[in-house]
């Protein structure tokens, strides 16, 4: 398996990072993962919806951490030594993602992703950018860059909300 | 001088920019009719140098137009001419004139060669009219010989001694001799010295020197010594005067006044008549004067840093002072009395990096006058333009704030300014009938109260006009209504694409002002707000918070939740009694010494579980919220520190209430209240 993965990196391969949320087996683009660390002192924030825990001190920087399991109501929310942050950095910024757990780092090859199919998961389908199989299991492929920008996160905030209020 | 000068055009740019700046300064505090000599001088060397980079970095047309303004500006301050108002604002022309070229060599933005002309052709007409003596012939070395007629002719004896590495510079002597040549006649004596040992004898170096006679120049010294320029230092060329022949133009007699200040060298003429300025020049035209400036001493009272590298140093105090906060904390389980000498050091560890904080922190602090000096050339021009007459005032330039704040405040503060300018002060014969002086005013004020920068741009002009705007405002479809206070409508303005000029002048009017100005300030995290008298004038106010990357705060507790409180805001803490307590209209209010303040319940406002609702119970922080006191309950207060302000927007957005987040001592973030922001969150939240 080393061998294959060292060979097909030459031939336009790309790694993924792969997580677990609840059942399903997750993959995400490895070089917007910034690092992995557990799950500790967490301030909350007030009025901040609820799958956003709070923020962290990541070495003087402060990150939001997003429960992914909340977002999508997929395992079991228990915070203990075990709990899994990943820390990415997408669209310029730093957000730490809770999940149920980190396995493994594949490697895939453009012909080994099939297209995403149209029923849905826990993950709104217009996330997946494809499937994959590794090892016969079926790894889900985010887009996680698109996931983090959508409204819904609420992590970029929309500065003409403020605006009208003070005009109207 | 083959050399690569690219690496310097920035180092020059940015040096020309500030010359400018200062010669606009200058030109628009001077006093016309009694000129202060040190003003002239100023300007002067500002010119002086922008002429002198101009022609070592090839910048022909620069050097040209600097080298016009410079050589009338001389003569103004050796009181040949008297300062007149036209003159200043040919300068001021010249002035603009130059920073398009110098636009166009950094940015290569379109130059208008009209206008370049059009100021030099002036500046030469005042200086030939003025005086029946045409000016001083041309004087840089790197420019084709100007069409100013001589002033005289002079003979110099020019005696070049080289530095023994001259050729090891690549310095090549042929062309100092074709430009000497050019000056007048010349002829040559070389004299070699080479050593008696020939065992001694060195290629490479130089052994020659050369006497030179310039007989019939109309060159003036310092055009001999520009030649020179990056050949030689000054001890290595003497220039003396043989036969002076006009008595005009002061190469002349200054000839003799610098001959003399060199060492060494005996000179035949009449006593020194400006010393002073000679001593001047003689410094800025040195060889290589420009090249290695930062090591005269007296030149360099500053140094230049990328902000990049202030701010990584900002950055690392901050870890700083987390860590010693967390060594703090850490210490305080040791016992006193064993421990003596740790908690000594602890305490001299806490002094050094605070004092180390403040001096990092200061150096991103820029006095406001940096803004503000740029306004008075704009209500100047401006005033002009609008046939208006008004005068600014500036108060607290003093006032320090951060540098990435300065600049971004540049903006709003010029729409405020134009605004008040265009629609605020009234035309002279408008303010006759209403009884003003024809002058408007209008004031800059700048100061620091409690936690936040607070910048007001006040005139005396009509103030606004409260039926136009609510007109306006039903014609662009907003909701409004006569019952609205004047704060609410004033607030209007702010929509966008709202105006209430009855024309659009290329001044303002076009709608684009106010809403930008909100926009701009608010993404500083600040606040605009306008108050209005018909008549009487209105005053701007932005606030801005002090985005000092540290600020000294009280940690409180509310519930399991730590926040920090700015000291600057805090007025008083206490335990209310039952009896202070009462309820007005659902809301509570705490009577502090006879004044009921509103009561804010943090737990509330930030949906937080097992805090302490009895205000009783708790504690009640009386805070200043921009000039209105309010009680905050708070579980307890904690502890006092200082607090590294991290920014919540850097990888997540802002949070309502807050000027940002911190690191405790014990690595827990917490968030700093923003005692303004929060009084907003509360009156905009319904109340429970």
């Amino acid at each position: 398996m080393e061998e294959m993965t060292s060979t097909m990196a030459e031939d336009g391969a790309r790694e993924y990072l792969t997580f677990t949320l609840g059942k399903e087996e997750y993959g995400m683009d490895i070089l917007k993962v910034q690092e992995i660390r557990g799950y500790d002192a967490v301030t909350s924030i007030a009025n901040a919806p609820q799958f956003l825990k709070g923020v962290i001190n990541l070495r003087g920087v402060i990150v939001p951490i997003i429960d992914m399991r909340i977002k999508f109501n997929l395992g079991t929310v228990t915070y203990d030594e075990f709990t899994v942050v990943i820390i990415i950095n997408v669209l310029g910024r730093v957000i730490g993602m809770v999940v149920d757990g980190v396995s493994d780092v594949v490697s895939l090859l453009p012909e080994q992703i099939k297209p995403p199919p149209e029923f849905g998961t826990g993950i709104d389908t217009q996330y997946i950018t494809g499937i994959g199989t590794s090892n016969g299991q079926m790894l889900i492929l985010t887009d996680i860059e698109k996931l983090m920008a959508g409204a819904d996160m609420q992590l970029v905030e929309n500065t003409t909300d403020n605006h009208l209020d003070l005009a109207a | 001088m083959s050399a690569d000068l690219s690496q310097f055009f920035q180092v020059f740019f940015e040096e020309s920019a500030e010359h400018l700046a200062e010669m606009e300064r200058i030109l628009l505090s001077i006093d016309i009719h009694a000129p202060d000599a040190e003003e002239l001088h100023g300007v002067f060397r500002a010119a002086h140098s922008i002429k002198g980079g101009a022609a070592t970095f090839g910048f022909g047309d620069m050097a040209a137009t600097t080298h016009t303004l410079e050589s009338l500006l001389d003569r103004v301050r050796h009181h040949e001419l008297a300062l007149t108002a036209e003159m200043v604002d040919v300068f001021l022309e010249t002035k603009d004139a130059i920073a398009m070229l110098l636009a166009g060599h950094r940015d290569h933005t379109p130059v208008d060669e009209a206008a370049v002309e059009s100021a030099c052709s002036k500046l030469r007409n005042i200086e030939s009219g003025e005086h029946q003596q045409p000016a001083v012939p041309a004087a840089d070395s790197s420019e084709s010989p100007s069409t100013d007629s001589p002033v005289g002719v002079t003979d110099y004896r020019i005696m070049f001694t080289p530095p023994a590495d001259l050729f090891m510079r690549g310095v090549r002597v042929e062309p100092l001799f074709d430009e000497l040549a050019s000056l007048g006649e010349l002829s040559i004596a070389a004299q070699v010295a080479v050593p008696d040992d020939f065992g001694s004898y060195d290629p490479e170096q130089c052994y020659l020197c050369w006497d030179m006679s310039l007989t019939s120049s109309t060159a003036g010294l310092e055009e001999l010594r520009d030649i020179f320029m990056f050949v030689a230092d000054e001890e290595e060329i003497v220039i003396e005067v043989a036969k002076p022949v006009s008595q005009h133009k002061d190469p002349a007699v200054a000839a003799p006044t610098e001959t003399s200040q060199k060492n060494n060298v005996i000179t035949t003429s009449p006593p020194p008549e400006s010393p002073g300025r000679r001593l001047y020049d003689r410094d800025e035209t040195a060889p290589n004067a420009f090249g290695r400036r930062p090591a005269d001493g007296t030149e360099s009272s500053s140094i230049r840093v990328g902000v990049s590298k202030v701010d990584q140093l900002i950055n690392q105090m901050g870890e700083l002072v987390i860590t010693q906060a967390m060594l703090a904390q850490a210490t305080q389980q040791f016992d006193p009395v064993l421990y003596e000498s740790l908690h000594r050091g602890m305490a001299l560890l806490q002094r050094n990096t605070r004092d180390l904080q403040e001096s990092v922190m200061s150096i991103r602090m820029m006095p406001i006058s940096f803004i503000f000096s740029r306004f008075p050339r704009l209500v100047h021009d401006l005033a002009a333009k609008l046939g208006k007459q008004a005068e600014l005032k500036l108060a607290g330039e003093t006032t320090e704030l951060d540098k990435g704040l300065i600049e971004k405040l540049a903006d709003p503060l010029t729409h405020l300014v134009r605004n008040s300018l265009d629609h605020g002060i009234e035309s002279p014969e408008a303010r006759k009938q209403a009884g003003k002086p024809p002058n408007g005013t209008i004031t800059l004020r700048a100061a620091q109260t409690g936690g936040r920068i607070v910048i007001e741009v006040i005139d005396d002009g009509a103030g606004l006009n409260r039926s136009r705007i609510l007109q306006k405002a039903s014609e662009n479809g907003l909701v409004v209504s006569d019952e609205m206070s004047d704060e609410e409508v004033w607030q209007l303005i702010f929509a966008p694409g709202f105006s209430t000029a009855e024309k659009v002048t290329d001044v303002s009017g076009r709608g684009v002002g106010m809403d930008v100005v909100m926009k701009n300030v608010q993404a500083m995290g600040g606040r605009v707000s306008i108050f209005s008298e018909s008549g009487r004038g209105s005053r701007v106010l932005v606030s801005l918070p002090l985005t000092l990357a540290i600020l000294d705060g009280l940690s409180v507790r509310v519930g399991s939740e730590t926040f920090v409180v700015p000291l600057n805001s805090i007025i008083e803490s206490l335990q209310p009694q039952p009896a202070d307590i009462s309820a007005v209209s659902g809301n509570t209010t705490v009577r502090v010494r006879g004044e009921y303040l509103p009561l804010l319940r943090l737990n509330e406002l930030y949906s937080i579980k097992g805090a302490v609702t009895q205000p009783e119970q708790a504690v009640v922080m009386i805070v200043d919220a921009e000039g209105e006191q309010v009680a905050l309950l708070v579980d307890e207060l904690l502890n006092q520190h200082q607090v590294v302000i991290k920014s919540l927007e850097a990888n997540y957005r802002k949070v309502d209430g807050t000027a940002g987040a911190t690191i405790m001592g014990d690595g827990h973030v917490a968030l700093i209240l923003d005692v303004g922001d929060l009084v907003h969150l509360w009156r905009k939240a319904p109340q429970i």
